[in-house]
């Protein structure tokens, strides 16, 4: 069995600041780390190929930087990692990147059949969750978002059987290889690596693929040229900086203290009342 | 099977990083193992770079390395509750290159020197905790790591963990370090304009003032205070002796906010923004509480090793210099084909004593005690040495020979004429 898993370096976001004076990120000494969505879909393929056996390839698109989160994904135990880098793909929207990934996808298979692809659930610096969809549909695969867990795998009949998380409850999906997933946070726990994986992954030479390599001709479809996204204004929210208001408590009914809040509330959002008094209504 | 190398270096600090650096250009096959998620990320310093250290071990690190100011000014500032006294010395030739001091901010420099040596051609493995010497009876051969098939093999292993060294503990090598010995440290980087740092300090272009500071602003514990300028930000911190530091039962953030409130300090930061807010230990016992730095198969490096120099602020070029020399010494036997048992790698140590290193310890060997047991340079003192000042400076019609009376005899009711004349035998015995 042979899975794909797509990946992408971000910044962590825990550690970013916003420039006080100009507003911008600073980006300076902050850690690059793998999304943390995608651990969850890595873990996953990792534990597919402990059970059933088989090749794990990791691959990302990104400046030559991003060769750290792929060879910690060696680390955890993948086989493969693949860089798509290229001054071309700068810029480059969802819809560029899974063009990108598609593609490069497209040419891994050449090498070596590909029965799963896994991707992050989402971006924790994009927040789209577009990019895994975005290469199903290119490459054509059964799509499977925000799957809790795969209860069966059968490789002879190509067939695979998973929770989906749906809103109001869960979906239990069955559908034929290959197939794209997403795995939900929270659903498994990366493991510790080796520390034979832990050389492996210092000694590993990330694959570097440009976008030859990667098998795209249409140049029109890569990068900024192919992002039909834009993005007009970035600017840093305003902190709330109103005070909260202590109400005491002391002696008071707990009946007179909900009409007090009540009153409050409906003082700043007279809107509110009305369309409650409407709904009682 | 397991992985064997020439040396292991535990940690990614300043020493270790020398050390790793140093072995690795001399062609030798190198380990450093880093407990953090990347070098630096666990890493504390005020923080001052002293050029001399790095620029024996790569001297063209103001290529690329990333620096903050050079600093051309240093204010020492002796505080009470209102004022401070102080000096200042500022000098032009501070603000003609090469530089001597700079200040940085360590998670950019650890990185870029990290890289410095793995291009050397080190390999660094991060998120991996040593947690064991590998023994074979009392010569160290290797590291046990805590990842699974975590035995590590090497013919000698350098110990640049840090402060608070477990693994020289654990091992036995030195007892557990006391509270007596080492400060807590705490600080903070306040972001602003660099126009405002500038303003504030009078510099101008990557120019930079450093001020340290002692006296109440510490409440009586031996420690001190600092307030370095970046390129736009402010870094201000206090450190206490731990021991001070629980005895008064103090905690070190109270202290720092309390200082920042200073009204020769708030002015400073006015409008600022705290970023980070980091703390950490200070190894300052001295020489009295230096450790055996080596044995068979083994050597101990910078603050492991307690090189700090309370005195003068300085630990990182101690560092560097003592990672540099236990690789030396390293390379010097490996390629006399020597073995490291502990006779051979006494080296180090004589390499130590002859440097500045053990030379400074030494000379103010006895200057953790003189503190310990004097709280009255930290209180008394700076209160009687501000209200000195003020009474010489407030002009009331009075004398100043009445004035130099007064301050005489409040001298005198502070401290009385024995207590005076033992601090300033204390302190010169001290220096000395």
């Amino acid at each position: 069995m042979h899975i794909v898993v797509c990946i992408k370096q971000v910044p962590d976001s825990a550690q970013i600041r916003v420039h006080p004076v100009t507003n911008t990120i600073m980006r300076q000494g902050v850690p690059a780390i793998v999304n943390p969505y995608d651990l969850f879909s890595l873990e996953e393929a990792l534990r597919l190929k402990d059970k059933y056996g088989g090749h794990v390839t990791v691959i990302s698109m990104g400046p030559p930087q991003a060769e750290g989160a792929l060879k910690k994904c060696i680390a955890f135990g993948a086989d493969a990692a693949i860089l798509v880098t290229d001054r071309a793909f700068a810029g480059a929207d969802t819809l560029a990147t899974s063009f990108a990934l598609a593609s490069a996808i497209e040419q891994i298979e050449k090498d070596m059949k590909v029965d799963m692809v896994f991707a992050g659930k989402q971006t924790i610096d994009g927040d789209t969750a577009q990019v895994g969809p975005g290469i199903a549909k290119r490459l054509d695969m059964q799509l499977l978002t925000y799957v809790s867990k795969i209860d069966e795998l059968d490789l002879a009949k190509g067939e695979i059987k998973v929770q989906r998380r749906a809103e109001g409850g869960v979906q239990v999906l069955q559908t034929r290889l290959p197939c794209l997933i997403t795995m939900l946070e929270g659903t498994n726990e990366m493991r510790f690596a080796t520390m034979e994986n832990m050389f492996r992954a210092a000694r590993y030479p990330v694959n570097f693929w440009n976008k030859d390599t990667a098998g795209i001709v249409d140049v029109s479809k890569i990068g900024l040229k192919g992002s039909p996204t834009l993005v007009s204004k970035v600017f840093a929210p305003k902190p709330n900086t109103k005070p909260a208001e202590i109400i005491d408590t002391e002696g008071h009914e707990p009946r007179d203290l909900a009409l007090t809040l009540l009153s409050k509330l409906f003082t700043q959002h007279p809107k509110l009342r009305d369309s409650i008094v409407k709904q009682a209504a | 099977m397991a992985e064997k190398f020439d040396a292991i270096v535990v940690g990614a600090g300043p020493s270790g990083n020398a050390a790793a650096y140093t072995l690795a250009k001399a062609g030798m096959k190198v380990l450093q193992l880093e407990r953090g998620e990347y070098p630096g990320s666990k890493n504390v310093q005020g923080a001052i770079l002293y050029a001399d250290a790095l620029e024996k071990i790569i001297p063209d690190f103001r290529d690329d390395a990333p620096l903050e100011r050079h600093i051309i000014e240093q204010r020492m500032w002796v505080l009470d509750d209102e004022s401070y006294i102080g000096t200042h010395y500022r000098s032009d030739d501070f603000n003609k290159p090469p530089y001597n001091r700079y200040t940085i901010i360590r998670a950019q420099f650890d990185k870029w020197f990290s890289e410095k040596v793995q291009e050397a051609g080190a390999m660094l493995i991060c998120e991996t905790t040593v947690s064991d010497l590998l023994m074979d009876g009392k010569r160290v051969i290797g590291v046990q790591t805590d990842r699974l098939g975590g035995e590590i093999y090497a013919d000698i292993v350098i110990l640049a963990d840090g402060v608070n060294s477990l693994l020289a503990t654990k091992a036995g090598f030195h007892p557990e370090i006391e509270p007596k010995n080492v400060a807590l440290a705490v600080k903070e980087i306040h972001f602003m304009p660099q126009e405002t740092v500038e303003a504030r300090f009078n510099v101008q272009g990557d120019a930079g003032v450093v001020i340290e500071m002692a006296g109440k602003i510490t409440q009586g514990m031996m420690g001190t205070g600092f307030l370095y300028t970046n390129k736009e930000s402010l870094t201000i911190g206090v450190g206490c002796m731990l021991s001070d530091l629980k005895k008064q039962k103090i905690s070190p953030y109270q202290l720092l906010e309390q200082m920042k409130a200073h009204p020769s300090i708030a002015p400073i930061l006015e409008g600022g923004e705290m970023k980070e807010y980091t703390a950490h230990l200070i190894p300052e016992g001295g020489y009295k509480a230096i450790p055996q730095v080596f044995g068979d198969g083994w050597m101990i490096v910078g603050d492991a090793a307690m090189f700090v120099n309370a005195m003068h602020r300085e630990g990182s070029n101690l560092a560097m210099t003592s990672g540099c020399f236990a690789a030396e010494t390293v390379i010097e036997l490996a390629d006399k084909q020597k073995p490291f048992t502990a006779k051979n790698l006494a080296r180090y140590r004589e390499k130590l004593d002859a440097s500045f290193v053990i030379k400074d310890l030494k000379k103010y060997k006895n200057m953790p005690d003189v503190f310990h047991a004097n709280s009255q340079f930290f209180t008394t003192y700076p209160e009687m040495l501000n209200q000195a000042a003020h009474k010489m400076l407030t002009v009331d019609g009075v004398d100043k020979k009445t004035k130099e009376k007064q301050i005489m005899a409040n001298f005198k009711h502070r401290r009385s004429l024995f207590g005076l004349m033992g601090d300033a035998l204390k302190l010169w015995r001290a220096f000395e």
